[in-house]
């Protein structure tokens, strides 16, 4: 009996004789788990993110400007946490304790907000929060990942992006009728998110199964084996190696992508500075966006599998580009509603996808911490981007700086397709006859 | 693992997690259910200061009454003369609230989906005059001699995620006359000009018909400025400043100084001498985080969260002078003004 390195490329394999499209997609309970998981952390974590400045000034009496000033201290570290999360998911073999830690720090974070008061105790929750989320990531993707059919991967991710929209569209709409029942009920809403919180924890510790994500090395073939009384051996992943493998020219690319990336924050600030909106709507404007995230994170997902995940990948972000364009020119109405739908489009075609992409073609046990490593490339650069981009906004202004971008991402997108077509193939393209 | 057993743990895992949700989700409906009810028992019953029926008139101290129980949020007011006495209440809510020239500016979030926010322009006797919309949540607000209305409003995003903040100082009259955000005036920071796109301004005090202080920030730095309405110019004169506010004879001016050091941000007082360009700091316990309001030319106000009870502040006194300690001067109260 052939056994091969991995159940995953077991079944590539089992499936290498049939394209995508004649595999019976058969969604993962675990990966719909996943969802509903994600789904009570987002309406946890959107509904506190939603009125927290109103708490902060109304409730507290503290003005927001120390808030900024920590700000950017949490991002960076989100960024590490993500990629040691990921390594450490890899290492032990087990995803799940890992993710349960990140979910399971968001969730202290929550019982922290219902007693905090001064600002140190409000950032340092804050803190806990992006952390336990740079944590859970990678490690749940990587499970998303393992649970999936390989010729439907972006298609499962695709499933669990949409879940997961479906909460951080929620979770304001919650908080804010929360407080018109209960005026100036901010902790009824602390109350409600740590529910969710705790509803997520309870489903992913319950009902995901404590997955393992690879073999133990004695089943397989081939390698060497360190134990000689049958227990697994771990062999160890070698971060070096994650990063040297063809993962190199995904996170190439997507970097490069990421450097003209500026997020939908700024093309909701050009669409205001057209002076038709009035700035009440921005967070409505976020909601209009996810609603098209969700509704396309499945179709693209399913197209991907069909076609080419690093193309839709790439392709996806002309959608960007296109919204930059629009927001550029015009801020009527129709505009407004065409930049949110490409908005809407650009994050379906790239959130999940780049998981599936990366998780594909990360070197076997190591995952996790591909899956993280690109992630991470993506936040850092559109980081850069932000900051870049802010500068640029001041000296020529909202409109040219946006025309300026969507001229910089279309002629980067050939460059990326340059850099990944040739490299990344699709694995049931490559099996297939 | 036989078939068998796998099932029953199964459901087991099933019942443990209907069993979290019907706790979780009972927890959240009784707490709400309590919180409503403290609501209505704060907004409707008992206050816990003394209060009367009538706002006083003629020189008075106004600010947003928090003392629990009936006119909750609402303007009150306490005659000069008896800072200490009742307090008269009025018939408007405010998050910030300042009164001067027979003019009260008051700041308000409108709760709702979406939630808004305004300035409300009221007369003496508490009726509207004008309304207009704010970009973000209340922060400071100020009138001068000439009835220009100052409001900065804190502009933030939809997620903390975003680390996207900024905050919008106007200055317009309710005739009309409109300054614009602040922001658009020429910055000239130690001499050269500021053109950094985080640039961001807050906290008016108006020193004369033109004349006014305030605060620009930028990449983390803060200083106060003196601003010309007329040639709509901003210049720095002392670094890491925030919150002006002039004193009534002029020679002096108050603001917030944030301390050395990582860590939680901890803002003192500092007031400084524009004529011998000397500079007081007040180290203090608790860090401030208030626009200050003059009560007199030896006594500064401002308001400060009061502890264990979140919603609820006090207003404390404090003499300009390098040793001193604030005092409680009002219970109960946020968001002072000082009609002579």
């Amino acid at each position: 009996m052939y056994l091969s390195l991995s159940d995953w490329t077991a079944r590539r394999q089992a499936a290498g004789a049939h394209p995508a499209a004649t595999v019976a997609f058969k969604a993962s309970p675990t990966v719909i788990a996943l969802g509903i998981v994600s789904m009570l952390t987002d309406i946890s974590s959107e509904s506190v993110a939603a009125i927290l400045p109103l708490y902060i000034t109304g409730a507290l009496g503290l003005s927001m400007v120390a808030y900024g000033f920590l700000d950017g201290l949490n991002q960076g570290t989100s960024a590490i946490v993500r990629i040691a999360a990921g390594y450490t998911a890899d290492r032990t073999n087990r995803p799940k304790p890992v993710a349960v830690v990140g979910y399971g720090l968001s969730m202290v974070a929550r019982i922290g907000l219902l007693f905090a008061q001064g600002f140190a105790g409000i950032t340092a929750i804050i803190g806990a929060d992006r952390i336990g989320k740079g944590i859970r990531t990678a490690p749940r993707d990587a499970m998303i990942q393992s649970s999936s059919q390989p010729e439907h991967l972006a298609r499962s991710f695709g499933i669990h992006r949409m879940l997961d929209t479906i909460g951080a569209t929620i979770g304001p709409f919650l908080a804010f009728v929360v407080l018109l029942l209960v005026p100036d009920g901010y902790r009824v809403v602390f109350v409600v998110s740590l529910a969710a919180a705790i509803l997520g924890v309870a489903v992913l510790g319950l009902i995901v199964p404590n997955l393992r994500l690879r073999r133990p090395v004695a089943e397989t073939a081939g390698a060497p084996s360190e134990s000689k009384i049958g227990l697994p051996a771990r062999p160890s992943v070698r971060f070096r190696d994650v990063v040297k493998g063809r993962l190199r020219y995904v996170l190439f690319a997507a970097g490069l992508l990421g450097l003209v990336t500026v997020g939908d924050g700024f093309v909701y600030l050009a669409l205001m500075d057209h002076g038709h909106l009035q700035t009440y709507w921005f967070p409505l404007l976020f909601v209009g966006s996810n609603a098209v995230f969700l509704a396309l994170a499945i179709p693209l997902g399913r197209l991907a599998d069909r076609t080419s995940r690093a193309g839709v990948f790439i392709v996806g972000h002309l959608a960007l580009a296109a919204s930059y364009l629009c927001a550029g020119l015009d801020g009527s109405i129709p505009i407004v509603l065409l930049c949110l739908v490409l908005l809407g489009a650009f994050y379906a075609a790239t959130d999940g996808v780049l998981a599936a992409l990366a998780g594909q073609i990360s070197p076997e046990g190591a995952t996790s911490t591909g899956i993280a490593s690109a992630q991470t490339v993506v936040a850092v650069t559109r980081l850069v981007a932000s900051t870049g981009f802010g500068f640029l906004w001041f000296l020529f202004g909202a409109g040219p700086v946006m025309i300026g971008a969507a001229v910089m991402m279309t002629l980067l997108v050939p460059v990326a397709w340059r850099v990944i077509s040739k490299r990344i193939t699709q694995p049931v393209d490559r099996a297939a006859p | 693992m036989t078939g068998q057993t796998q099932w029953s743990t199964r459901r087991v895992r099933w019942i443990a997690l209907v069993a979290v949700a019907a706790i979780a989700l009972a927890g959240s409906v009784i707490y709400a259910l309590q919180a409503y009810q403290r609501y209505q028992d704060r907004s409707s019953g008992v206050s816990a200061a003394s209060v009367t029926e009538q706002l006083p008139s003629g020189s008075r101290i106004v600010f947003r009454n928090t003392a629990s129980g009936e006119g909750y949020g609402k303007i009150a007011a306490v005659p000069l003369d008896d800072p200490h006495g009742p307090r008269g209440l009025g018939d408007v809510a405010c998050d910030r609230v300042y009164a001067a020239e027979g003019l009260v500016s008051c700041m308000r979030i409108i709760r709702g989906i979406p939630t808004t926010f305004e300035t409300q322009i009221l007369d003496s006797a508490g009726r509207q005059i004008q309304a207009w919309s704010l970009p973000g949540i209340p922060s400071r607000t100020r009138i001068s001699n000439d009835g220009l209305v100052a409001t900065t409003a804190f502009v933030t995003g939809h997620s903390y995620a975003t680390n996207s903040f900024s905050t919008e100082t106007t200055i317009r009259g309710t005739d009309g006359r409109d300054y614009g955000n602040l922001e658009n005036f020429r910055m000239l920071i130690n001499g050269s000009e500021l053109t950094a796109i985080d640039r961001n301004v807050w906290g008016v005090t108006f020193a004369s018909d033109d004349a006014f202080f305030a605060t620009v920030a930028s990449g983390g730095k803060t200083w106060l400025v003196s601003g010309s309405l007329q040639d709509k110019t901003l210049t720095s004169v002392v670094e890491n400043a925030e919150c002006p506010s002039i004193s009534p004879d002029g020679t002096r001016v108050a603001f917030k100084k944030r301390r050395a050091g990582v860590g939680a941000v901890h803002w003192d007082i500092a007031v400084l001498d524009l004529a011998a360009g000397d500079e007081t700091r007040i180290p203090l316990e608790r860090s401030v985080d208030d626009q200050i309001e003059w009560l007199d030319n030896d006594t500064m106000l401002f308001g400060e969260p009061r502890e264990g009870a979140v919603g609820d502040s006090d207003i404390l006194s404090l003499r300009p002078v390098a040793n001193a300690k604030p005092q409680l001067f009002i219970e109960h109260a946020w968001s002072p003004s000082v009609e002579r």
